[in-house]
Parts: C-alpha cells; sequence; structure tokens
C-alpha cells in the first residue's frame, strides 16, 4: 500500500524547482501524445516550446498575450495566499474592459494624453466594483465566493454582449454587434514598431513590482499570508479577516479590471462580444505555475503566453487539434500539482500484513 | 502473575524523523489493570493506536491469548475483545446518548432493547446516564460516561484508556476508578495510559514505563513513590521549584464583570466573571476543560471584543474595546494555548512569527513596512535567551519541536516586557525540561513585577507556581485564594461547579444555570 507522509519541512530549493520540473514532465508527456496521434512529437514541441522564441515578431506576441494574464495573475496570487477565492477574474476583466471603454466611446471626438491614464482608471474601478459584490456576500453573508465570482462571469459577458448589442454599437457599424473603433488617444501606444506590443506590459511589469514590495516587504501583504496560511493566528495577531478579504477582492478585480482595459485599448481596439477569451481562468494556473510569487507569476505568464502562441502555430503547421493548447496548459497544471503533493510529502510504501 | 491476556513482543514503529515504538514487549494479566507511564511523546498514544489496529508496527509481533493477534483496523480489534476509550471523545453532539451509542457499534450488536441494555450496564457499573438526553447537554464527565458504556456494551476483554481523567473532576475521578476495579474484578483487563502518578499509584497493579519510545522500567506502583515513578518516566533526578513568594505590588489587570456568549452552539459562555492580578503575582486559573477557558483566553486577547470597555482594565484603564494589538500597545501580551496555527504560523519562520505579536512593542514595522533584520535580531535574542534548539531564526515554526517552539513563543512574549502576561496551558504536551524552563521563566517574570495570569488544567503546575488560584466551572470564575489556604479536594469541589459557596447541582443531568 503506498502512503504519503507529511515531510516536517520542504525543502525550499524544490519549491521553487516544481515550475521547472512541471514543465519537462509536461513536454515528455507531449512527445507521448503527439507520438500516438501520429505526429511528429519533436517537430511539435519545437514548434510549440521554441520556435516562438527564434521570432521577433513571435517575442513580441508573447507580450500581448502576457500582459493580461500576469496583471491578473499577480491579482490573484495575492487572493490566493489569503485564502480568497476569487474565480471570477474574467468577469472583472469584462467589467473593466467595459467601463475603460465607455470612457474611451464616451470621449471618442476628444484628444489628449490624459484620456489612458483615465481610462486605466476607469478600467480598474470597473474590475474593483465587480469584485466588490461577491466581496459584500462574502463579508456579510458568509456566501462562498468561489461561486458568486464565478457566476458573475456569465452575468458580466452578458452584459458586454448587450451593451455592444445595444447603446454602444457602433452607429455606422452595420448593425454589427461591435464598438466604434478607439481612436488614436483610445489606444495603448505599441512599444516595437511593426509589432503589437503595446504599454501595457511595462503596466504589467510595474504590477509586479509593485507585488513583490507590497506582499514580501508591507504588513498589508504579511496580514494576507498569516490570514491564508494560520486564520487563527491572524486573529491573535489582530487582523481583520474582513479587511483582508475586502483588500483581496478588490486589489485582484482591480487588476483584472486593469487587463480588460489594456486588452481592448490594446490589440483589440474596440468593445466585441468575444473580448474575454479566458485569460480570467488561465490567470489562475498562472498564479499557481508562479508559486503565488509574483515574480514567478512573471515567469508563468510568458510560459503561458508561449504555449498560446505555439500551440497556435503548431495547430497551423501541422494541423493539430484545436485543443492541444489547452491540453498542455491542464498537463501544466496537473503536473505542478502532483509535484507539489511530493515535495510537501514523502510517499512510502506500506506492507499489506505484519507477519508475526 | 496471572495468566497474559495481551503480549507485545518486540513492536517497533517509527515515524519521519522520529522512532516512536523501539522494541517495546510487554503482557497484560486478564484482570489485571496495567499503566502505561510515560511523558507526552514518550510512544504511548502509538502504541495504543497498534494495539487497537489504528496504526501497524513496523516490526514486531502481538498475542492475544496466546493466537497471534495483528489488527488491520480497529473493527478487528473490537472483534477480539478490544475495547478504547479516547482521550478526545468521539460523539454527535445533536444526537441523544442511544443514539451516538447505536452509531458507534456493529450493526448487530445495536440491535434489539439498546436502550434496555444502556440502562442496565450503566446502574450495574455505577455510571448514572439516561439514554434519551442530549450529548450537547451533558457535562464531559458524563460524555465519557456514554464512550465507556459504549465500549461495555461489546463485552469487552481488554479496555485501553488514553488519559481518562485529564477531563475529569476529582470527583468524578473517583468515580471512574471504581468502575474500573469492578470491572477488572470480574476478569476485564484494563490498560491504563497517563502521565498522573498519583492515579497511578492508586489504581494500577503493574506499570509500564516509556521514555523516548523504549522501555524503560517495569513496576509495582504502589510500592513506588510519586517521585520514584517520576524520576523513572523522566529519567532524572527532579528538584522541586523554586516557591519562595513575592510581595504583589498594585492591580496591573483586572476583571470586572466580563459576560461573554459563546461563538460557537455547545460552547461555554462567561458568566460574570471578576478577578484582579496585581503586579508581581501568579494568579492561576484552574478547570476541567470545556468550562469557558477558550473563550476566556479569546476575551482577554481581544479576538471577541467584550461588550463593556470596563470589563477588562488594565493599569485602571478600560480596555475591552481594544483590538489585540491595541492591548499589546497597552501592556499585555499572550501566550495562546495551542502553539501551531494559534500562537504561531507552522509554515513561517520564527523571523516572521515574531512579527505577529512583537510589532508593536518592538518596533518591528515603520510607516507599515516590515523592518526584517529587526525582527530576524529579535527572534535571535528570543532563541538564545530562551534556549530555543533550531537550526536558525530563518527555519519555519513547524520544523521545531513542541517544547522549543514553545520556549519561543513563551520568549517571544516575556521579552517584550508586558506589565501583564496571560499564559494558557503554557507547558501542555511539552518535555519536562522544557516545562521546568517555563515555569522558571513564570516565575522570574512575576519577580521582575508584571502580572502573570496562567489558566491551566495541570493543578501540580498551578499549586507549583502560583500565589493565588481561582477556579472555572461553567463559565463563572470563583475567588482566587491564596495558594496556603487551597487544597486539592475543595478545588475539585469547586472545578464541579461550586462557586463562591453556591453548590450548583453536582454532575447532574440538567446543566445548572443560576
Amino acid at each position: 500500500m503506498l502512503r504519503l507522509e507529511p515531510r516536517r519541512e520542504p525543502s525550499r530549493a524544490m519549491q521553487v524547482l516544481t515550475p521547472v520540473f512541471a514543465v519537462v514532465l509536461t513536454i515528455l508527456a507531449g512527445l507521448v501524445l503527439f507520438a500516438i496521434l501520429g505526429k511528429d512529437p519533436f517537430r511539435a514541441i519545437w514548434l510549440i516550446f521554441f520556435e516562438p522564441l527564434t521570432q521577433t515578431y513571435a517575442l513580441a506576441e508573447l507580450t500581448v498575450k502576457a500582459t493580461p494574464l500576469i496583471l491578473i495573475g499577480a491579482g490573484l496570487a495575492m487572493g490566493f495566499r489569503a485564502g480568497v477565492w476569487n474565480i471570477g477574474a474574467e468577469g472583472q476583466f469584462v467589467a473593466g474592459a467595459l467601463a475603460g471603454g465607455s470612457v474611451a466611446l464616451a470621449l471618442h471626438e476628444t484628444a489628449g494624453l490624459w484620456i489612458m491614464p483615465l481610462m486605466c482608471i476607469a478600467g480598474m474601478l470597473g474590475g474593483m466594483a465587480w469584485a466588490a459584490i461577491p466581496a459584500f456576500l462574502r463579508t456579510r453573508f458568509n456566501a462562498n465566493e468561489i461561486l458568486t465570482s464565478l457566476m458573475l462571469v456569465y452575468v458580466a459577458i452578458l452584459l458586454l454582449s448587450a451593451l455592444v448589442h445595444g447603446p454602444l454599437r457602433d452607429p455606422e457599424g452595420l448593425n454589427f454587434p461591435e464598438s466604434r473603433l478607439f481612436s488614436e488617444s483610445m489606444i495603448l501606444p505599441i512599444l516595437i514598431e511593426g509589432t503589437r506590443a503595446h504599454v501595457g506590459f511595462i503596466l504589467a511589469l510595474l504590477a509586479i513590482a509593485v507585488a513583490w514590495l507590497f506582499m514580501e516587504r508591507h504588513l498589508l501583504g504579511f496580514q494576507i499570508k498569516v490570514q491564508g496560511q494560520a486564520p487563527l493566528a491572524a486573529r491573535f495577531a489582530g487582523y481583520s479577516e474582513k479587511r483582508i478579504v475586502w483588500m483581496c477582492l478588490l486589489t485582484s478585480g482591480a487588476l483584472a479590471g486593469l487587463a480588460g482595459t489594456t486588452e481592448a485599448a490594446g490589440p483589440v481596439g474596440q468593445l466585441v462580444p468575444a473580448l474575454p477569451i479566458g485569460y480570467g481562468f488561465t490567470a489562475i494556473i498562472v498564479a499557481f505555475l508562479g508559486r503565488l510569487h509574483p515574480f514567478g507569476i512573471l515567469l508563468g505568464g510568458l510560459l503561458m503566453a508561449l504555449t498560446y502562441i505555439g500551440g497556435e502555430a503548431a495547430q497551423i503547421a501541422m494541423s493539430l487539434p484545436s485543443a492541444t493548447t489547452r491540453v498542455f496548459q491542464g498537463m501544466l497544471l496537473f503536473f505542478l500539482l502532483a509535484m507539489d503533493v511530493l515535495v510537501g510529502s514523502r510517499v512510502r510504501w506500506i506492507p499489506r500484513t505484519v507477519h508475526g | 502473575m496471572p495468566e497474559p491476556l495481551l503480549e507485545l513482543d518486540g513492536i517497533t514503529r517509527a515515524f519521519p524523523g522520529v522512532l516512536a515504538n523501539d522494541d517495546i514487549s510487554f503482557r497484560v494479566g486478564e484482570g489485571e489493570i496495567h499503566a502505561l507511564l510515560g511523558e507526552n511523546g514518550a510512544g504511548k498514544s502509538t502504541l495504543v493506536k497498534i494495539i487497537y489496529g489504528v496504526l501497524r508496527p513496523d516490526a514486531g509481533a502481538m498475542t492475544l491469548r496466546g493466537k497471534p493477534f495483528a489488527p488491520h483496523r480497529p473493527s478487528e480489534a473490537r472483534a477480539e475483545g478490544i475495547g478504547m476509550i479516547f482521550q478526545h471523545f468521539s460523539l454527535f453532539e445533536a444526537l441523544t446518548v442511544a443514539e451516538n451509542i447505536a452509531l458507534g457499534m456493529a450493526p448487530e450488536l445495536a440491535k434489539g432493547d439498546l436502550r434496555g441494555r444502556i440502562v442496565e450496564v450503566s446502574t450495574r457499573y455505577g455510571l448514572r446516564l439516561d439514554p434519551d438526553l442530549m450529548v450537547g447537554d451533558l457535562s464531559v464527565g458524563q460524555r465519557q460516561r456514554v464512550e465507556i458504556v459504549r465500549c461495555l456494551l461489546q463485552d469487552p476483554q481488554l479496555i485501553i484508556m488514553d488519559e481518562p481523567t485529564s477531563v475529569l473532576t476529582p470527583q468524578e475521578v473517583e468515580v471512574l476508578f471504581e468502575t474500573l476495579r469492578r470491572l477488572a474484578g470480574e476478569g476485564c483487563s484494563i490498560l491504563y495510559i497517563s502521565h498522573k502518578l498519583e492515579e497511578i499509584r492508586v489504581l494500577c497493579e503493574h506499570a509500564t514505563i516509556l521514555r523516548g519510545g523504549r522501555v524503560v522500567a517495569t513496576c509495582t506502583p504502589g510500592e513506588e513513590t510519586a517521585r520514584s515513578l517520576a524520576e523513572m518516566m523522566l529519567g532524572e533526578s527532579l528538584s522541586p521549584p523554586a516557591t519562595d513568594r513575592r510581595t504583589p505590588g498594585e492591580v496591573r489587570l483586572r476583571l470586572d464583570g466580563l459576560s461573554m456568549a459563546s461563538d460557537t452552539q455547545f460552547g461555554t459562555d462567561l458568566d460574570d466573571i471578576g478577578l484582579e492580578v496585581r503586579s508581581g503575582e501568579i494568579v492561576g486559573i484552574a478547570g476541567v476543560a470545556g468550562n469557558g477557558q477558550t473563550l476566556l483566553m479569546s476575551a482577554l486577547i481581544g479576538e471577541i471584543r467584550a461588550e463593556r470597555r470596563e470589563a477588562i482594565q488594565l493599569d485602571g484603564r478600560p480596555v475591552g474595546h481594544l483590538p489585540p494589538h491595541g492591548r499589546r500597545k497597552a501592556g499585555i501580551c499572550f501566550v495562546p494555548e495551542e502553539r501551531l496555527g494559534h500562537a504561531a504560523v507552522p509554515d513561517m519562520s520564527l523571523t516572521e512569527n515574531v512579527i505577529l505579536s512583537a510589532r508593536m512593542r518592538k518596533n518591528l514595522s515603520r510607516n507599515s513596512f516590515l523592518n526584517l533584520p529587526r525582527a530576524a535580531r529579535y527572534a535571535g535574542d528570543v532563541v538564545a535567551r530562551f534556549g530555543v534548539k533550531t537550526a536558525g531564526v530563518d527555519h519555519a515554526a513547524r520544523s521545531l519541536s513542541g517544547g522549543n517552539l514553545q520556549k519561543f513563543v513563551v520568549g517571544r512574549e516575556i521579552m517584550q516586557e508586558p506589565s501583564v502576561l496571560v499564559a494558557s496551558q503554557p507547558t501542555w504536551g511539552v518535555d519536562a525540561g522544557a516545562a521546568a524552563f517555563i515555569q522558571e521563566a513564570l516565575i522570574q517574570l512575576a519577580k521582575d513585577g508584571t502580572a502573570v495570569l496562567v489558566i491551566s488544567q495541570d493543578l501540580d503546575e498551578l499549586f507549583a507556581i502560583s500565589d493565588r488560584i481561582a477556579v472555572i466551572a461553567n463559565g463563572r470564575l470563583s475567588t482566587a485564594d491564596p495558594v496556603e489556604e487551597l487544597t486539592i479536594e475543595q478545588i475539585g469541589l469547586r472545578m464541579g461547579g461550586q462557586v463562591r459557596g453556591r453548590p450548583d447541582t453536582l454532575g447532574a443531568a440538567e446543566p445548572a444555570h443560576a
């Protein structure tokens, strides 16, 4: 009989190394998978994991995809550390895009450098407002935030759809359910000429730096960690659980809302019903892949973006099924969680019977 | 020696990093009350779990009535006639006594007139029990009776009792011992696990003494003194703690009409608690577990705020409305009962763990940013002064042994030089060396002028270190009287509910409310 026994103190080096092992195992499992599918496994893995790193355009795309993942992941990780399970970042992303986008549409005939910051602030407020609902329900009625935040995702997506079919629809858009294209001042400046890399990535890097300072050096980050690891100790120290729940949900909502705005004002350039494509959910994997640590999330976001871009390239080049990307993301999370169990516990073989 | 019923031969069981049982052999005779004596962590619990089929040994064998015995699960042990009364009861509070008993039995035994059999068995052994009462309404002693009756209904030949008296008043202990003696007289063997020496001396015929997972001695307890038993158990000669009395100064901590409703369904409410603790004295609060100690500690820490701010006063200043860090700032520090998870965050380093409660008084943050170097220095100071064995302050609290972590937690609070220190079960479950060290530190703290309040279920400890002792029973606190004027019997009566001379119904089925 196999049995797991907790280790007294898990190795710190191993905790840092597990994501690396998880990636290696994912690649190995991918090789087997492609071989079974009858495709050239080494070419597929090369296309997914390595080729994008050799091209400037693909590298730029990497930052485009990674920006929302990093922004959202950084916020979610904060909550996850406190045991606040905000699963609805996708909804906060949409609410932020709606709020930031509405500012852009309302001001579409004006120009000025002040508009972009205003949109970002509106986007953050939009995301916060959406996250405030589960925060209120949890602190007031003890309603589980996993359920409430997740259900609000669908409300937000339907709200976006209703608005672009109605009040926010482009008056000159031939009745297509899309908003007006954002004008010059409402589009995020491009970082590298000829690519789609935009300044949102700088914002994401900034968010990582602030998150690190906040989580590792600030009292509030400390309170979050204590609350998550030992709620009774948080009570003993005198930290208010309600305050921590509010803070975590509002912060992750704000960052998801900002991500929504940078997405709408970046690569998309307008509000469309198809704006949410799952960044809010993928960011959950990113947060755990990054060990809930800001620097890890930066790397995790880039890695996850790589599977998006490489997966797409491989689909086209080798006519792979479109589920390839998601299979890889799923395997990554699976191996990561499995490795975590092994770092925290050791496996012992126990003989079934004891002979006398 | 009577016919051996159960025989253990070379039982060995290891856990990561510790050999809990190392080549243990002994035998329990038929109708014998056999003591298994040892400190916390000596390996008693592991051993009985092996006998009861909860754990399996890595090596060694057992025989029951001469036949090989290797239970894989408790139900197999029960089928062989072994019953166990755990220290922590497994009862549903919202069900009746009869329902609880039926749930814990093999289905074929629970059939028929179970109610009638419960009444019959409980009267035969002098364990009065009404099968129709809700367990939630019973006292701890009565709950234990439910467990015992459940065990007896299965007609056991060996009953294992794990620290059965830690939740009982002295009077309830007497009743329990009567029952056990009667059972033994009828041929039922009893394996009695305890670290309480007096009990073992009066109750048990043979004793096997464990230390560090090994059998270090066997003896006939009646022929030993409590002191000689203790020395066998601890493996060292004991020196009684210093008992020179201090002269108390002015009142530091005053509780005045502190009442509070419990935040859990079957918890005990606090009822009009009043107490004064003076500078330089140690006041002990005795009581059986579950009589409001947990809530009282929460109220003192400020985890739950008092309704009236005057209910808790520090140096004449009301603090009942302050949150925990506000109270610390005002001068009270706390050592809660639970080390891991309450007093310390298991996976955080010692450095981070000092920030938890010493941030205010030791200036471990500036403008809400943590001063980690300073915290590491303070943690290092605590480790050095309290002799905490650890590989370094950047190691997780979880990696420390119980005694070392407790020394660290106590040291973290004492070195903040509080004007009042409140400690709950400060030496619970720690080795004798660490316990003596902590008691010495508390006494020294009082000598230096701090008012010390100790909540403990260990009467020996309270008598050893306290100047005055009060008793908490059913959420009410007796007066705190000087130790010299108190006897164990008086304390026992108060623990049973006779508070301030107003007798409550002792051990009655209905919980008494004044």
